[in-house]
């Protein structure tokens, strides 16, 4: 009796000390996360989320995806509103507008809960992590390098982006028009910057009025799934397939056809499912009391490995990634 | 007589659905009926709450302003723009009342002098107004208001959990059912509403009426654009888009008839409370968006449908005892 009450007693001791050992604190069991993305019908986020159920499978959390059907300023406001009064320990959106939200948020946090943007972020205040897919530069940059090659370097080009309000487009716009001002673009042309308000119908006849109005043009960025893929639809079916290149960020699946038609050669994306699925482990792993948020931090998102938080709470994902007809078939989402 | 006591009717229907719908979300939910949740609900919806009483004394006299929404929006707009500009807050509160009211003059004029029908007009005046909003601020959002201002727009009354604007609704909608179901005015509305030519030879200046109607729906717009963009500490061009049909349809299932003539404030009032209640609780349970909407829907055509068929039901029987009556010698 004595014996074996003393290897208990042993075997419990050197459990706590691989423990101490380990330092950081393993992830809770039972987390309840609210995913909340800008809208829940838009194709994008129903894979960004998907990424985040399958972290929440992972981890043994309580994953749940709700969400506003327009992606207008202040319709995330009842569902964070729902989060509170449901108690849940962290919250993960894509904010609609940068400051419409903030007083719920601050709200949120008084309450406990963790906050982490994704995709879209708030003020800084209004957040602890902000999941971002890419760095905006390094999106901004590539889709302009992207069409510069399919075009030739030479002739006008257009944006057709989504809501005028939207925080993540209006930035990669801006890093756009950084690129366009190097030397090698010096035969491109920015003639008009186009909404279709993340809205498939609004987006096709956007496309159809940039091509009338614009008989020169050469190219069209649109940096959604939404517009790129309303677009390309189009443009499949219009005299000008061939001869305006459509690039910009699409899913596979959207945009298989198109690519294996002819009307679009090249376009861009990260895999969104990572985006929710590591924004998810970062939620875990701040209620977890793993990290804080400060920067310099690190920890481990599953498959995806290890992370260290940035700047202002800024974690990215990775580069964003070109599709063409050589690779589109490796993707399924 | 008969006329009031069906519409008592309709409202206690209303107040046992909204008991239903506490009790029916408390049991879907333990989260549903603490006082945060119930504060956070109803801040929800104190624009749709405010434009509803404007709403419904102009649908008592037979009209309807499907411009509220964009009325709030452009208020909104000129709110934000000249505090950016530098103007001092009250001054830039009291030029969205004076856009709210002008807006509305505008609608009134068209439909009172013109003789246009309102419907028309204020569909046209939607996308005008809205259109306006966006030329004064374009892709922009001016958040940055006055903690002490936001405070109004976000804050609850102080120890309670009554969300500001909703206790300025509650002060509002007392005063609206007084002047509606207690004054000569009010009175003269149903008359207009029920039979305007009527009305006209007794006596009514039915024009002037329904003008000052209008630009009081102006007023309480620019009141809920002045409550939205504080609530949410944003003014934008695209602020409140289709909570028109939120007001028509808490107007409606309130029981205040499309046709005129008939319906009560404390009705629309209850309406605006069934309708958040219902939204909430499926919210809480995670119902998604799309249910909610159908919810809502079927609703309004419930709240048309039911009084309908109940009153042919009764005229049925009616005819059927006549007839009865008849029968026997």
């Amino acid at each position: 009796m004595k014996t074996r009450s003393l290897l208990l007693s042993a075997l419990t001791l050197s459990a706590l000390a691989t423990l101490a050992y380990a330092q950081t604190p393993a992830l809770k069991k039972g987390l309840k996360i609210t995913l909340l993305p800008k809208n829940i019908n838009n194709p994008y986020n129903v894979i960004e989320t998907s990424g985040g159920l399958e972290a929440g499978k992972e981890i043994g959390a309580l994953v749940k995806v709700v969400g506003p059907s327009d992606a207008g300023a202040s319709s995330q406001v009842s569902y964070i509103n729902t989060a509170i009064a449901q108690k849940q320990d962290a919250l993960v959106l894509a904010a609609n507008d940068a400051n419409a939200l903030l007083p719920y948020l601050a709200r949120a946090k008084a309450s406990g809960m963790k906050i982490v943007t994704m995709d879209s972020d708030t003020a800084v205040s209004g957040r602890t992590l902000f999941i971002n897919q890419a760095n905006s530069e390094g999106i901004g940059r590539a889709q302009v390098q992207l069409v510069g090659k399919l075009i030739g370097y030479k002739g006008e080009i257009a944006v057709l982006s989504a809501t005028p309000n939207a925080t993540n487009q209006n930035t990669w716009i801006k890093w756009m028009q950084e690129e366009l001002k190097l030397p090698r673009y010096k035969d491109m042309k920015l003639v008009k910057i186009a909404y279709g308000n993340d809205d498939d119908q609004k987006s096709f006849t956007e496309m159809q009025g940039l091509i009338q109005a614009y008989p020169n043009l050469k190219g069209v960025i649109s940096p959604t799934t939404v517009g790129i893929s309303a677009g390309a639809r189009y443009l499949s079916t219009s005299p000008s397939k061939g001869k305006v290149a459509l690039t910009g960020l699409g899913t596979p699946n959207q945009m298989r056809a198109f690519v294996k038609d002819g009307t679009v050669t090249a376009f861009q994306l990260w895999n969104p499912a990572d985006v929710g699925y590591l924004a998810t482990y970062a939620a875990a792993a701040l209620v977890s009391g793993q990290i804080t948020g400060k920067p310099g931090e690190k920890f481990k998102a599953g498959r995806l490995g290890e992370y260290t938080i940035g700047k202002d709470g800024e974690i990215i994902v990775g580069p964003p990634y070109t599709f063409d007809k050589a690779n589109i078939d490796k993707f399924d989402f | 007589m008969k006329g009031v006591r069906g519409l008592l009717g309709w409202e206690a229907t209303l107040l046992a659905l909204v008991a239903l719908a506490l009790l029916g979300g408390g049991l879907l939910s333990p989260d549903f009926l603490t006082g945060q949740n119930l504060s956070f609900l109803t801040a929800n919806f104190s624009e749709v709450a405010l434009m509803v009483l404007s709403m419904t004394l102009l649908v008592v006299v037979a009209e309807i302003d499907l411009s509220v929404a964009s009325m709030l929006g452009l208020c909104s707009a000129v709110l934000g723009v000249l505090f950016a500009a530098g103007v001092p807050m009250p001054l830039a509160i009291l030029a969205a009342f004076v856009t709210g009211a002008l807006a509305g003059l505008f609608n009134g004029l068209l439909v009172t002098r013109l003789g246009l029908p309102s419907l028309a007009v204020t569909i046209g005046t939607l996308a005008l107004y809205r259109g306006l909003a966006y030329v004064l601020l374009g892709d922009r959002a001016i958040a940055e208001f006055p903690a002490a201002y936001t405070n109004f727009g976000f804050g609850t009354l102080p120890g309670t959990l009554i969300p500001i604007p909703i206790a300025l609704f509650a002060v509002l909608a007392a005063l609206f059912a007084v002047v509606l179901h207690a004054t000569p005015f009010g009175r003269s509305l149903y008359a207009i509403g029920a039979n305007a030519v009527a009305a006209r030879f007794a006596g009514l200046q039915v024009e002037r009426v329904k003008l000052r109607l209008f630009v009081l729906s102006g007023l309480m717009s620019a009141l809920a654009g002045v409550v939205y963009t504080f609530r949410f500490a944003s003014a934008r061009g695209d602020n409140a888009t289709g909570f028109e049909l939120s007001v028509i349809a808490a107007v409606l299932l309130g029981g205040v008839s499309i046709f005129g003539g008939r319906g009560s404030v404390v009705g629309a009032v209850l309406a605006v409370f069934l309708i958040g209640l219902i939204n909430g609780a499926l919210t809480i349970v995670d119902v998604s968006n799309e249910i909610l909407t159908i919810v809502t829907g079927l609703l309004l055509i419930g709240s048309v449908l039911v009084p309908n068929l109940l009153g042919r039901f009764q005229s049925f029987r009616q005819r059927r005892r006549r007839r009865g009556d008849a029968a026997v010698p």
